[in-house]
């Protein structure tokens, strides 16, 4: 018994010391300053604070997930501990700033920061502010985790919601619809302030969701009513009408700010599915990817530019010709390349990815492609009597252009082909000892690749009306792999959900761009160690269940029977 | 009239000599067998007949037109498919979906009738997918067929491996021991089944195995290989009593020990190898 509760207390205090080593991480990368002066709620919390404090509360809930039979009294000291330790170790930090410069070493260690991590409070008390703010936190934690659980989710979701909504207080309020008058009147009046929400408006919004996601929680828990199959049909075209609705009418309800982010995911999905086939689906790992895109977007630069005269296409007659040249491009770096196998084939990609940026960079070709500058005035395409040059009118291109991609790789996922490519990723030597051809098979995946990396290519050219060559970074291509490994290895609509959490979501901060990476890093690692197929993995299809609806007599169940 | 034929086949591995200057003719429709020690060259002999190695000399002949040297696939192609000594399924597949790969040979729909998914492409999957089901029924595997091929256990693994190479509808089946690890009942029923794909489906197989049980017990022509190369070749009971077989599997001096009791002997995998 007392080696048992001994070792709940040395636990509390490990955690306590991941939390505050987590805390000093985030501290000295300088996240806490940067999103120091992001309002949540107006003149009370920052962006930063609930970022410092998110080591304290996660380790204070695994902690007490850890204890569930434990006395009340315990937990709350578990709590306590991890707060006090966490704290303290960021005092320590405060205090051995105030001795020793620590700017050499880590940049973001200014007096601002510190001023920052003791609320402003001078010195000699703002010592026990950090302490005192994380025990807050834990202590907090710990109320959280003792309410019932449905409640305690439509808490932490209302929690999550007035986050979300206060930082991103000028997004929200930029957004069109929102700009009708007697909604602006509410938002700007009630719930927001000028930097974050206000108190009042905080804790309106937190009512609400709580209130709303408790309300929903608590529908789902009757009887499942069985549907027919007319109904669920019925119900599934009007789903899907509404979504489409909604898809359209984005760029317009949203705004132009919107829309320019909207795009940028639109071109990453498409780039996402493209190379879902070759990394997904066919399992060669490709890391110059962003070669192919290059190839679409400066075909199209080259053939209709007005600036470099060289050729003067339209859009329309360019596209074309940047799709063959981009397909072509996948098979002549194809053939002598797939002999490869994975690390191998993974270098050589990636040097046909630098090859492509060096070459569109280099002066030697610089009457052709433009060299650093790149290629300016490409003129956007003009559809009838209408001037695809605004983002809105653009989005519309994209989401066709996505739509096409999507419906070819989701066909070619379950068609003899796409069988044999995973047939190929499981394992090579027995899917050609299956009577695939091997070079065929993984060239088709290839140039198919290379073929949607084009196309996004071409778009991206459109929508830029020039092309650079800064914009064709290795870090494109890791990118694109990320978001599929983010989203699912394989399957289209992780590609989509990939796209809006890497490329979307961080395209709403602009404080979120410098730490970027960072937040690729930890989405990485993170969902390696808890989710590793993914945030919507590849389902595979059930083709003898499906069939079984129309045999007649039941299948004898043999299988069972028969081993053992 | 034989279906297979090696002439003098050769593998070299750098200075070891895999397989040494092997003959052998496999007759159409019957069940033969490849036995030796470990190391003797068993299925690398193998790995020479599919392709997936390139002898250095010697010839070989599906139904009189070579095969040599040519890419795994195409010799899937022309009638002679495999099992593997180690199960190696398409793991994170279906069951039905490893048989659909295994009928690659026999499916004519490419890339665009794939995203078209016209009439003739639709009535070619479904006939697959039937075709698929009533392989897995005959192989008792029905009822798992949307199951991942890794959950299966291991005997039906075992058994969806032989499953998926029939789907290729060889003419000739190579199967790399294909009851290791597997306990007497099932062992008796995967020697049922061999000759159920003779009898009923007219392959003819040529099979390595270790258990002496089964190879006895149905093989109507025996192969000894060892040190890669062939010792001795025959009938079940010569091969029982020939003294270069014994000795290669006991050990010198053991063929006088054993020989003149003239008890059939059944050396196990954990026979002591020469």
């Amino acid at each position: 018994m007392t080696t048992e509760t001994s070792s709940i207390w040395k636990k509390a205090f490990s955690n306590g010391l991941i939390a505050g080593a987590l805390c000093l991480l985030v501290i000295l990368v300088g996240l806490v300053e940067a999103f120091g002066d992001t309002d949540v709620i107006s003149g009370m919390v920052t962006l930063g604070d609930i970022i410092l404090l998110i080591p304290v509360i996660m380790l204070t809930y695994t902690s007490l997930r850890g204890s569930i039979e434990f006395p009340k009294l315990t937990m709350l000291g578990i709590s306590s501990v991890i707060g006090l330790i966490s704290g303290v170790i960021i005092t320590l930090l405060i205090l051995l700033g105030q001795v020793v410069d620590l700017r050499p070493m880590f940049v973001n260690a200014s007096p601002t920061l510190f001023n920052m991590l003791m609320r402003g409070v001078p010195l000699p008390l703002g010592a026990l502010v950090p302490p005192l703010t994380c025990i807050l936190a834990a202590l907090l934690t710990l109320g959280i985790y003792l309410i019932p659980s449905r409640l305690r989710s439509a808490v932490i979701q209302g929690a999550l919601w007035v986050v979300v909504l206060g930082t991103l207080r000028d997004q929200v309020l930029i957004i069109d619809i929102l700009k009708i008058s007697p909604i602006a009147f509410v938002l700007k009046r009630i719930v927001f302030a000028t930097s974050g929400l206000r108190p009042f408006g905080a804790l309106l919004v937190f009512v609400i969701a709580t209130g709303l996601v408790y309300y929903l929680g608590g529908r789902k828990k009757g009887p499942a009513v069985i549907k027919s199959p007319k109904v669920v049909k019925r119900n599934r075209i009007i789903l899907i009408a509404i979504l489409a609705v909604i898809v359209l009418s984005l760029p317009y309800v949203l705004g132009i700010f919107y829309s320019e982010i909207l795009n940028t995911t639109g071109l990453f999905i498409m780039m996402g599915l493209g190379l879902n086939i070759v990394v997904g689906f066919a399992g060669l790992l490709d890391l110059g990817y962003v070669a192919f895109y290059a190839i679409g977007a400066y075909t199209v630069g080259v053939l209709t530019s007005s600036g470099l005269g060289l050729f003067h296409l339209t859009f329309w007659q360019a596209l074309p010709i940047a799709l063959l040249v981009a397909w072509l491009a996948g098979i002549i770096l194809g053939l002598p390349v797939l002999r490869m196998r994975g690390d191998y084939l993974a270098i050589v990609t990636l040097g046909f990815g630098e090859i492509v940026r060096l070459l569109v960079l280099s002066d030697w070709l610089k009457s052709f492609l433009g060299g650093t500058q790149g290629i300016q005035s490409i003129p956007p395409p003009i559809l009838g009597p209408i001037k695809l040059d605004t983002l809105q009118n653009l989005y519309y291109l994209i989401l066709i252009g996505i739509g096409i991609v999507a419906f070819i790789a989701w066909r070619l996922k379950d068609s003899h082909l796409g069988r044999s490519w995973m047939a190929v990723r499981e394992d090579e030597d027995v899917a050609q000892a299956m009577g695939i051809n091997l070079v065929l098979t993984k060239l088709l995946a290839f140039s198919t690749g290379a073929l949607f990396a084009g196309l996004a290519g071409t778009l991206g050219a459109a929508k830029l009306t020039s092309v650079y060559p800064h914009s064709m970074t290795f870090i494109v291509s890791i990118n694109v792999l990320v978001l599929i490994i983010i989203g699912g290895m394989g399957s289209i609509p992780g590609v989509f959900v990939g796209a809006l959490v890497l490329v979307g979501l961080p395209g709403l901060l602009s404080e979120f761009q410098e730490y970027r990476f960072w937040f690729y890093g930890l989405a990485l690692v993170g969902m390696m160690l808890f989710r590793p197929e993914g945030l919507w993995p590849e389902a595979r299809r059930k083709l003898e269940l499906h069939e079984a609806e129309e045999i007649i007599e039941p299948p004898i169940n043999d299988a069972t029977s028969a081993v053992q | 009239m034989a279906i297979l034929v090696a002439n003098k086949v050769t593998k070299r591995f750098g200075g070891l000599v895999a397989v040494r200057e092997v003959d052998l003719e496999v007759k159409d429709n019957g069940i033969q067998s490849i036995i030796g020690p470990n190391g003797a060259g068993k299925t690398t002999f193998f790995n020479c007949i599919t392709g997936f190695y390139n002898p250095e000399e010697g010839d070989i002949f599906l139904e009189g037109r070579p095969i040599t040297g040519l890419s795994t696939d195409r010799v899937t192609k022309r009638g002679i498919s495999r099992t593997y000594q180690n199960i190696r399924l398409f793991k994170n597949m279906t069951v039905v979906e490893n048989i659909l790969v295994g009928m690659h040979p026999h499916l004519r729909s490419g890339i665009i009738g794939g995203i078209l998914r016209n009439r003739k492409t639709r009535d070619e999957e479904a006939a697959a997918l039937e075709e698929s089901l009533q392989l897995l029924r005959f192989m008792g595997l029905g009822g798992s067929g949307d199951l991942f091929a890794k959950n299966l256990p291991y005997g039906a693994q075992r058994r969806l491996e032989i499953a998926r190479s029939l789907a290729s509808k060889p003419k000739l089946l190579l199967l790399d021991e294909p009851t290791a690890g597997m306990n007497p009942s099932e062992t008796q029923e995967t020697m049922l089944l061999i000759r159920r794909l003779r009898d009923e489906l007219g392959i003819t197989i040529l099979l390595i195995e270790h258990q002496m049980r089964v190879v006895m017990g149905i093989s109507e022509l025996i192969t000894v290989l060892d040190y890669g190369a062939k010792i001795a070749e025959g009938l079940p009971a010569e091969i029982q009593r020939n003294a270069t077989v014994i000795e290669a599997y006991l050990g010198r001096g053991s063929a006088e020990a054993i020989a003149p009791s003239s008890k059939p002997i059944q050396p196990t995998e954990t026979a002591p190898t020469a």
